[in-house]
């Protein structure tokens, strides 16, 4: 072992490179922004059973249900992603990278549609402009009519929660599409694939959240 | 090893110990060097320092002389001051602006955006952070949100009002306050300043465990940088957090979500678990570096090793831990469970045995020592001492029913500025001073340096010390006016004498500001190591090239081996390699010291 | 100087007492150990002094000492926490019998109290409500049904020990026993506002004898 200055280079004996180091530290503070957030939920729907709907009344289950699978889909291309990239195959890369952000994207697009028809619906995050009457009363006659379902804690908490989620998404496609521009440029190899794995990280954190994220704002 | 080393070469090819000159918005603005980086934060702090001693003035004034007109303020505007009389409120945004700039834009950037940069990679032997560039924009984030937060004070409505705490529902609505703006600016401020800190924790982190230097192991890291790395711990925990809290309160006042508003719903008291969990924590951001600082000082300027090195690391992870389960002591009047305030009475009392612990650590240090009364010593000591008290008031507070009395009076004001004056800012002081040098390679002026010791550890004590008993007549926190009720008026002439000294406490910190200068310029050379250190920072030229290390220092032993029997001197740097005859050879040494040769 | 004491005002409520023996009992301990640790520090600082020719022990530490501290602040903080838990109880959970209860409602920036009129219930049609003014008998527990209209406020009595947040959407149960008659401030402790310095009510305790007659004339004053 020579003397000579390093670079900004893991000590010896490191088996981890910073930047993946650094992709792992991050994410324990965005497990704490979402403990935060899922806290929260907890803490106001035990205060306040009575803002919240029973699963399905309002929201749309088997809609979300769908979009979660493509989330989870996206996982799956992503490693594929990552598996090319460590073979040094350049095209698998990038196509497995181009169905991730069209994945990605899509699940974004399913969440705007789910928001317009909802709030259309009256379920909104704003307290004073809530009157949800839920989706049974929506389709019915005479639906203006229709008792209110829940309260506003439940819109606020669910814009809080969903619309967070899908902003992580939305940076992550954002990232997908400059690792996808460095892929075309030729700037991973087997040899140095850190900028793929680290955003799969993120995307993996991304996804794993939005399963607890479902189970626990559409499912219980 | 051929490949690294090949990449080693290179990258010494690239960067190597030569300083190049650099265009100026590379070298000054948007540098990537953290000595740099640790420079812009000292200087953005200090202004913010200023900034918050002279909303503390303007406090004061009113507390001392109630409506009043201030001297000299005629030229105040209608809706804060008119004709220099301080209006109700126009005081709760001093109350508030002064503690969320004194914490958030103050004391938090000077120990860990300051010495946290130009600390971390300089003691471990790293040649910058781990992310350079996410490091810059840490500062630069920083910067807008202080706008952002200086800028509430010139909307309508003025700045914020609502405390540093914004209690939930006075903070959640404009119509509780007649501050709407002020508030959003509060939030929004606080949140990007979230950014910047969590981006300095993530590198922080990366670079200690991932960028020591051969033989710089866990139990060789001087105490500043392990109070730092559990630090950076603590602020990458507990930011996301309060920027969750914040976002909810800001949608509450802007878009009318209910998260925090009783009339819709909401908790309130949802908004104090949050704040608090987040805020002790936050806490022992604002100390835990100071205690490193200080450690690292007193065991320097007393030539002595650190007594219980492994107890005061272990402890500090304590304090950090014990931090996460003691929020509700904030919270024991607010109406919470009796039972939940009894185990947050508990937790609270067994934060007292890692302070404890770190209290006798220090003074074992300076026992037997060879102590030099300098000034960045003198400002460590009297962190010691101010922290002794500040400790022993928070056993008052910890106890559930002697708070219900002091519980939001003047103690409590005694006692937080006895841990962020008298503890976290005599630790900076301690730590400007001392590092001074190495950050500009000229020492401060001993003789004005002393002068303005004495003048502040007086004035400060004279100024907080009666607060205590403030508290215990009853009077209570952000008072606009403490003559109004009767009990207190008996307070008054003591009001305005403490307002008189914290006058020249604020005044007297123009010695250190005017001796700063003056030092950047006319300062005495200080040469690589004026205070005779063993940590790595010392060993390189002061101020440290590009690249910190003229090749990769090898540490050879604990930062703390003053005085010791082998060693011809009173100290014997970490990376001074053993005598060939007497030591073992740097291969063996790069393993963990042997049992009882010390940390 | 009165103002510089550490001792504290007289108190007027039956666990007044509890909470400033406990008071005293810190101060004590917390007074001795901030003589001897600062005293230490400056004997050591005078003691040790730099002069010239002199070393430095090389002491890395002591492992037995450390443990005597460590285990004898332990053991002093939590017994102090374990002595505290009945007082705090008593104050914030035992309300006890017989209490004669008001509905104190904070808001921006006044206490205004509901009292039970004549047949001592609330919620009947005798109720009556003063502004800033808390009149109770004397040496008989009060419950406070304690609320808030509009932010949070805390319900603050200075010579009787007593604070509580009034939260609003909330009602939170506060009870104390007064134990001279006498006139005593309600303060808030609560920032609630510009006015927040000026929300300020008075608990007037009267003779337990004279407090028949009191609730007839302030009865016939709400009338009016
Ligand atoms: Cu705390
Ligand atoms: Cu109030």
């Amino acid at each position: 072992m020579s003397t000579a200055a390093a670079g900004r280079l893991p000590m010896p004996g490191m088996k981890v490179y910073n930047l993946k180091l650094g992709m792992w530290i991050f994410l324990l503070s965005e497990v704490m922004f979402f403990t935060g957030l899922i806290g929260s939920y907890i803490i106001l729907r035990f205060a306040h059973p009575e803002h919240f709907a029973a699963p399905g009344v309002v929201l749309n289950v088997p809609l979300t249900a769908f979009n979660t699978f493509v989330l989870i889909c996206s996982s799956v291309t992503m490693v594929k992603a990552f598996a090319a990239v460590e073979q040094g195959d350049q095209k698998g890369l990038q196509r497995w990278l181009l169905a991730t952000i069209a994945l990605g994207t899509f699940f974004v697009g399913v969440q705007a549609v789910e928001y317009s028809v909802l709030s259309s619906e009256g379920f909104v995050p704003m307290a004073e402009l809530y009157h949800a009457v839920g989706r049974g009363a929506v389709h019915a006659e005479g639906a203006a009519e229709a008792a209110v379902v829940g309260g506003p804690l439940y819109g606020a908490t669910f814009y809080a929660m969903t619309g967070f989620h899908g902003a992580h998404v939305s940076i992550g496609v954002l990232c997908l599409l400059y690792v996808y521009w460095r892929a075309r440029k030729g700037k991973y190899s087997a040899a140095s694939l850190g900028g793929v794995e680290i955003m799969g990280l993120y995307w993996h954190f991304v996804d794993l959240v939005w399963i607890l994220l479902f189970t626990i704002v559409y499912l219980i | 090893m051929s490949t690294s080393e090949a990449a080693v070469q290179a990258h010494l090819h690239e960067h190597g110990g030569h300083d190049h000159e650099e265009p100026f918005l590379r070298k000054y603005i948007f540098c990537t060097d953290h000595k740099m980086i640790a420079r812009q934060f000292l200087f953005m702090s200090l202004f913010f320092l200023l900034v918050g001693g002279l909303l503390a003035a303007m406090m004061r004034w009113q507390l001392g002389f109630p409506s009043q007109p201030m001297p000299g303020a005629g030229g105040f505007p209608d809706t804060m001051a008119p004709g220099g009389i301080v209006l109700p409120e126009f005081y709760n945004s001093l109350v508030t602006m002064h503690g969320t700039i004194m914490i958030f834009f103050a004391i938090m950037p000077l120990l860990v955006g300051l010495f946290g940069n130009l600390l971390i990679p300089l003691q471990i032997g790293a040649p910058d952070m781990a992310f350079p560039r996410l490091n810059m924009a840490s500062f630069w984030i920083a910067v807008p949100a202080g706008l952002l937060m200086l800028s509430s004070f010139f909307v309508e409505g003025g700045a914020a009002g609502a405390g540093w705490t914004s209690y939930a529902p006075l903070s959640a609505s404009g119509e509780w306050t007649g501050v709407y703006l002020g508030q959003q600016l509060w939030l929004v401020s606080l949140i990007v300043l979230g950014f910047s800190s969590l981006a300095g924790a993530v590198n922080y982190i990366t670079t200690i465990i991932s960028m020591r230097a051969p033989g710089m192991t866990w139990f060789r890291l001087p105490l500043s940088t392990w109070a730092l790395f559990i630090t950076a711990i603590l602020v990458l925990l507990a930011i996301p957090i309060l920027t969750g809290a914040l976002i909810m309160l800001l949608f509450d006042q802007t878009i009318g979500t209910g998260f925090f508003r009783p009339e819709v719903g909401g908790e309130p008291i949802l908004w104090q678990h949050l704040f608090w969990f987040f805020g002790h924590p936050e806490v022992y951001i604002l100390i835990l570096p100071a205690m490193g600082i200080t450690s690292d000082v007193l065991a320097n300027r007393a030539r002595k090793p650190i007594f219980g090195y492994h107890a005061m690391v272990l402890a500090i992870i304590a304090i950090a831990f014990l931090g996460w389960i003691v929020w509700g002591h904030h919270m024991f009047q607010s109406g919470m469970n009796p039972l939940l305030g009894t185990s947050f009475m508990i937790s609270t009392m067994a934060i007292a045995v890692p302070s404890a612990i770190k209290t006798f650590n220090w003074l074992g240090t300076l026992w037997h020592g060879d102590i030099h009364l300098d000034v960045p010593m003198l400002h460590a000591l009297s962190f010691v001492s101010m922290f002794i008290i500040g400790g022993l008031s928070g056993i008052f507070m910890a106890n559930t029913p002697v708070d219900m009395y002091i519980h939001d009076t003047y103690f409590i004001v005694a006692h937080i500025h006895y841990v962020l004056f008298g503890g976290s800012l005599f630790a900076i002081f301690a730590g400007i001073t001392f590092w001074f040098p190495k950050m500009f390679g000229r020492m401060m002026h001993e003789g004005v340096g002393k002068v303005h010791f004495v003048l502040t550890f007086i004035l400060y004590n004279i100024v907080f010390f009666p607060m205590h008993n403030l508290g215990l007549r009853g009077m209570m926190r952000r008072l606009y006016d403490p003559t109004q009720y009767e009990y207190l008026q008996p307070l008054q002439p003591m009001n305005e004498f403490i307002s008189i000294a914290a006058f020249g406490l604020v005044t007297v910190q123009f010695l250190f500001a005017g001796n700063f200068v003056w030092s950047l310029f006319r300062g005495r050379t200080a040469g690589p190591n004026p205070w005779k250190s063993n940590t790595l920072e010392w060993s390189v030229p002061s101020p440290p090239p590009h690249g910190n290390f003229d090749g990769m220092p090898v540490v050879y032993r604990g930062p703390y081996e003053y005085s010791h029997p082998d060693a011809a001197e009173d100290y014997w740097p970490q990376n001074q390699p053993p005598p060939p005859e007497v030591g073992p050879g740097p291969e063996v040494a790069l393993s963990p010291a042997p049992e009882g040769v010390g940390p | 100087m009165d103002v510089l004491s550490w001792l504290l005002p007289e108190s007027f409520s039956t666990f007044g007492r509890d909470i400033d023996r406990l008071y005293y009992v810190i101060l004590w301990i917390t007074g001795v150990v901030f003589v001897l640790t600062e005293g230490l520090l400056v004997w050591i600082l005078v003691r040790y002094r730099h002069r010239e020719g002199r070393r430095a022990a090389h002491i890395h530490g002591h492992r037995t000492l450390e443990m005597v501290w460590t285990t004898v602040t332990g053991v002093i903080v939590l017994g102090l926490a374990v002595a505290s838990t009945g007082v705090w109880h008593h104050v914030k959970r035992d309300v006890p019998a017989g209490a004669m209860e008001v509905i104190v409602t904070a808001k921006q920036y006044e206490w205004n109290v509901t009292y039970p009129g004549p047949d001592g219930l609330l919620g009947t049609d005798d109720d009556f409500t003063r502004r800033n003014a808390l009149d109770v008998p004397d040496a008989r527990p009060v419950l406070v049904h304690l609320r808030s209209e509009d932010v949070i406020h805390s319900f603050f009595l200075p010579e009787l020990r007593v604070k509580q947040d009034a939260l609003p959407g909330k009602s939170i149960r506060v009870w104390f026993e007064a134990t001279r008659p006498g006139t005593y401030v309600i303060g808030c402790a609560e920032l609630c506002g510009l006015g927040h310095y000026r929300m300020q009510g008075q608990l007037t305790v009267h003779a337990a004898a004279d407090y028949q007659d009191w609730m007839q004339a302030a009865l016939a004053e709400a009338d009016q």
